[in-house]
């Protein structure tokens, strides 16, 4: 049984787990309200209509993969901080789900909140699919999928009655 | 010697001279050290205080199940990013959590904090930390999920379930170890 378990580990160490990926964009805008996640203080918020995700994962799956964790990143750097990640919606993609996602418009699971005002005007947003591949035995490796979107965001503030 | 001999299994034990019954114990030393290395072995490799954890929750289902085996790495040359599976420890809690980071801000100089989120939780941990504390920081951090094996663990959750089981498995190892006689 360990070797048999080992043997899986090996016969899928070398796979890159690589795939193309489509991401689309819709309308932007940024407001600037209350941070009611941390400590209430006004902080600006991306909001991204229309966030489309095309991705195959077929060729990710094979005999050593159990899940994958798909995840959508925004990236970029402000004032305040060098580098910012901010997961903007996630899935699990299970073995005997739809392995060909194709999502025209994903429903946003978290607040793109950045930590104080970098986003207003911020003109380098990075959006990136990645996922975490969750074996039945081995490594959990990260990949990063080929091909991103790079998002310029308004520099102008959306009318907001101080509610999102 | 009556006693004895109704315990077959103790004609080995019997059998030894001074000298054998030495030889078995210090065998026996010598596997309580070799354990102890490997695994003091492993957390100068890993540079992870607990280089293998045992998930305890259903919090990361269906990735992890409890039982699961996760084998750690806490390299600090090498940065946390978003999407990673750590595990770490919150101020006044033993037992460490082992959840994805799903928000991360890093300044200029290194420092992050960042937010950790369970998969098969719905809201994100802020109410799982100390209270008053927002984010995670680099040295919350126990280690970092690299390897993954399913069920092995679950040997250790029903041993601290049940303690007697514990003692019985130990002393039973300990026993066949001391009585039995290397055939030489």
């Amino acid at each position: 049984m360990a070797v048999l378990t080992f043997m899986c580990f090996l016969s899928t160490y070398y796979n890159d787990d690589l795939a193309d990926v489509n991401i689309k964009v819709g309308s932007v805008q940024v407001k600037n309200v209350a941070d009611f996640t941390t400590t209430r203080e006004r902080k600006d918020l991306a909001i991204i209509n229309n966030l489309g995700v095309k991705v195959d994962l077929s060729q990710v799956f094979n005999w050593n993969v159990k899940e994958i964790f798909l995840y959508l990143t925004a990236e970029y750097s402000s004032d305040v901080n060098a580098l910012n990640q901010v997961v903007l919606w996630d899935k699990i993609v299970m073995r005997e789900d739809a392995q060909r996602i194709d999502i025209p418009s994903v429903d946003p699971e978290y607040y793109f909140f950045d930590d104080s005002k970098g986003l207003i005007g911020n003109e380098n947003v990075t959006l990136t699919l990645s996922w975490n591949v969750i074996p039945n035995a081995g490594r959990l490796p990260r990949v990063q999928g080929l091909g991103s979107t790079t998002v310029k965001l308004p520099s102008t503030y959306a009318h907001s009655s101080g509610r999102i | 010697m009556k006693v004895l001999e109704q315990f077959e299994f103790l004609d080995d034990v019997r059998r030894m001279d001074a000298r054998q019954v030495i030889y078995q114990f210090l065998n026996f030393c010598m596997i309580v050290a070799s354990a102890l290395m490997i695994w003091k072995g492993l957390m100068v490799i890993t540079e992870s205080e607990s280089p293998i954890v045992v998930v305890l929750s259903g919090s990361m289902e269906p990735a992890f199940y409890r039982g699961d085996l996760l084998l750690l790495t806490n390299h600090h040359d090498e940065p946390i990013r978003a999407g990673e599976i750590v595990v770490f420890k919150i101020k006044g809690r033993d037992i460490p959590i082992v959840h994805r980071v799903i928000k991360l801000h890093e300044k200029e100089d290194g420092t992050t904090k960042f937010l950790t989120k369970g998969d098969n939780n719905r809201v994100d941990d802020r109410g799982l930390y100390a209270p008053g504390q927002l984010w995670l920081k680099r040295e919350d951090v126990v280690g970092r999920a690299r390897g993954f094996l399913p069920y092995v663990g679950i040997v250790t959750i029903l041993m601290n379930d049940y303690p007697q089981l514990k003692y019985a498995v130990l002393g039973c190892l300990g026993i066949y170890v001391l009585i039995h006689r290397e055939t030489n």
